[in-house]
């Protein structure tokens, strides 16, 4: 698809997009004048969808004229490296968030990295372990401990009680922070240590 | 004067508390990196920061804020130099002449010049702030709805006159910012709006977050990693003591273009669609038009990096002026830091210096302290920094992506806006493609119910009389100056169509 047919496309889908705006925004409220409450709570969303409508319908004259440069390139508009990238992160992206609802954020996490880290960037076995594994702990300090925002856990929820009755009874959570590093890198370490022998 | 002085003195007291102490070392320390990683500037890493500062009081999170900003516009240039990709828009310029000293074994030379002209560009900057900004407080006090709703226009007219991106499409992206900001409850009559599919979701909004992480989080992601396909080549750095007192010693030969570049920075950041990045180009300009040798910039000029770097950390500061002032974001990253400001339960505006003065003036004391700070933690750590530039970016690219759903996840605690976020993301990212600007969308979701709220009060003041908007003076002077900047592009098409025909006929020759 050259960069010039991308162009119409995506005026194409505006033009939508302004079209269903202005029809949900008359759906039930005044566009117009309410006598004695000034202007109805429709107005404000529907005269500036009436304006991408124009701006949309502006660009397709613009795009049929050729007057801008994106109607005139016969570039490619996602080559065919870009899209295997770009296409393989946004599929990750679906599965995590997909996952978070499913298995909870602590599973979907550490798998979402190890396949970025493995897959996507072919990093080596302990680099992979050490932050697919330490970032999911960093979150989880961040967010439950210091934040006490409580991230989605799905069929997870039951694993975190020991972990919750550590962090709400005693003043000491940061060393099972810690240790879990700790361990992390123990263990990675212990694989490097594995591999190169096999190596060897 | 004597009060702003007072104040100021108070305003510095509370930056050197511990806590704020700390936001700032560490908010510069994140700022230098994620302004020296490609594709990572000031407006991404606010975003994707933001959800993470509601663990500390409003006054320590914007400190911390303001560093990050401050710290990616000192950082940007070390990418231009050692790399010779700039590592944010803003730092653009500072590869024409970074890039060639580099090569010729100068980077040390062009590193410290960066780190200086920026200290120097901050300084200055933040100097005029505090002059200017009480002043103009106190001045907006006197605005009414129509006035506020003019001067909303006016900063989108920005957009249009001198955003220098296609027009049509500017426009829309302002609409459709405007738009996404009304979905939920209407703030005037309680009825829900526009909730797509009648999903429950929608009922509380679209959180400007989820706009700004998508767009600048997943979507600058995306973007990176499509144009991230070859390899760098870092450039070796050597600093010595020797050798930074004699880069130390040469501050005097750009020092002049340096200031001048620093106020021009300082006024064309405070516009909301020109910022750090024309600020910078345009300070290059000025450099080289005044210096004695013009024709070795772009060789290798010393004042051909101080120049734009200076710019760059003025205009950052630059842009906070209307947004401390007036409510109105002088940038996309002062615009995540407004909407910041609005989930704090603070609100923007004139009022914000007699309502919350200490929320103020410790913003302004730590841009002092801030400033100082990152060219220590910059000069001292330039060898750490570089190193970090060889990180892969398939390491970097999930981490931003997982902070990315967490921090969008944050503010709301709902699956559906994260979702959401990766729909705006994707959307962002193949709109970008097409030249769809994506700022002026984020600085519309953000005040998009402001806007609404002064347009509905004026016309319900002045029962439906849009003439309301003309009778008043000052929102009278600011609709013409809106209308002035909409009309420009028309004509520079028209004259540059009349050079043209004036050329074919061969009556003239053509400029340029």
């Amino acid at each position: 698809m050259s960069v010039r047919h991308a162009d119409l496309l995506m005026a194409i889908a505006t033009i939508l997009m302004s079209l269903g705006l202005m029809w949900s925004s008359t759906d039930g409220l005044a566009i117009g004048w309410v006598a004695n409450k000034g202007p109805g709570s429709g107005f404000w969303p529907f005269w500036l969808a009436v304006g991408m409508l124009l701006c949309s319908i502006t660009t397709i004259v613009r795009w049929y004229l050729r007057m801008t440069p994106e109607s005139r390139s016969d570039e490619t508009y996602i080559s065919r490296d870009a899209a295997v990238v770009v296409g393989t992160s946004v599929a990750a992206l679906f599965a995590l968030l997909a996952g978070i609802h499913f298995i909870g954020t602590y599973l979907a996490l550490p798998l979402f990295l190890l396949f970025y880290f493995r897959v996507v960037g072919r990093h080596d076995w302990p680099a992979t372990i050490m932050l697919a594994g330490g970032i999911p702990v960093f979150i989880f300090a961040l967010f439950e401990w210091a934040l006490q925002i409580p991230l989605p856990k799905a069929l997870t929820e039951e694993w975190f009680y020991p972990v919750f009755d550590i962090m709400y009874e005693t003043d000491y959570f940061w060393i099972f922070v810690l240790g879990a590093f700790a361990l992390l890198a123990a263990i990675s370490f212990a694989v490097r240590v594995l591999t190169q022998r096999r190596e060897g | 004067m004597e009060t702003i002085l007072t104040s100021l003195a108070g305003g510095l007291l509370q930056a050197f508390e511990p806590l704020n102490l700390l936001m700032i070392i560490f908010g510069c320390t994140v700022g230098l990196f994620v302004g020296a990683m490609p594709g990572l500037g000031s407006v991404n890493g606010v975003a994707i920061l933001l959800p993470i500062t509601f663990l500390v009081p409003p006054t320590a999170a914007i400190i911390f804020l303001a560093a990050v900003y401050y710290g990616a516009m000192y950082g940007g240039a070390i990418s231009s130099i050692t790399l010779g990709i700039p590592g944010a828009s803003t730092a653009v310029a500072t590869v024409f002449d970074g890039r060639p000293l580099a090569m010729s074994g100068k980077a040390d030379q062009a590193l410290t010049a960066a780190a200086i002209a920026s200290f120097i560009g901050g300084t200055i900057s933040v100097v005029l702030f505090t002059l200017f900004a009480p002043p103009l407080a106190e001045f907006a006090l006197k605005f009414g709805p129509p006035e506020e709703f003019a001067l909303m226009v006016l900063a989108f007219a920005t957009f249009i006159g001198l955003g220098g991106d296609d027009i049509p499409k500017t426009i829309f992206s302002i609409l459709i910012g405007l738009v996404l900001a009304t979905v939920g409850l209407d703030i005037i009559s309680g009825k829900p709006r526009l909730i797509f599919f009648d999903m429950s979701g929608f009922l509380h909004g679209i959180n400007f977050l989820v706009l700004a992480i998508g767009i600048y989080g997943i979507g600058e992601m995306l973007w990176t990693l499509e144009t991230t396909g070859g390899k760098v080549i870092v450039h070796k750095v050597r600093m010595t003591w020797r050798g930074f007192l004699a880069n130390v010693g040469s501050i005097k030969g750009y020092i002049r273009s340096t200031s001048l570049g620093s106020v021009l920075g300082y006024f064309v950041g405070t516009l909301p669609a020109a910022g750090a990045t024309p600020a910078s180009l345009m300070s290059y300009g000025l450099a080289k038009t005044f210096s004695k040798d013009p024709d070795s910039f772009g060789k290798g000029n010393v004042a051909g990096v101080a120049a734009p770097e200076a710019a760059n950390n003025a205009a950052s500061t630059g842009s906070m002026l209307p947004m401390i002032t007036l409510g109105i974001p002088g940038s996309p990253t002062t615009a995540i830091l407004l909407g910041g400001m609005i989930i704090w339960g603070l609100r923007p505006g004139p009022l914000l210096f007699t309502e919350n003065p200490d929320f103020v003036w410790g913003l302004i004391g730590s841009l002092y302290v801030a400033n100082l700070f990152t060219v220590l933690i910059n000069l001292a750590f330039i060898p750490v920094f570089v190193r970090v530039l060889t990180l892969p970016f398939t390491i970097l690219a999930p981490v931003i992506f997982v902070l990315c759903i967490v921090g969008g996840y944050a503010p709301t605690q709902t699956m559906h806006d994260v979702w959401l976020m990766l729909l705006f993301g994707i959307m962002g990212y193949l709109m970008r493609k097409l030249n769809y600007p994506v700022a002026p969308a984020v600085l519309a979701i953000v005040l998009g119910p402001l806007a609404e709220r002064s347009l509905r009060q004026s016309l319900l003041s002045s029962q439906g009389d849009v003439l309301v908007f003309f009778e008043r003076p000052i929102s009278a002077v600011c609709i013409a100056l809106a209308v002035a900047l909409m009309l420009y592009p028309l004509f520079l098409a028209w004259r540059r169509r009349k050079e043209r025909e004036a050329a074919v006929s061969g009556k003239e020759p053509p400029r340029e």
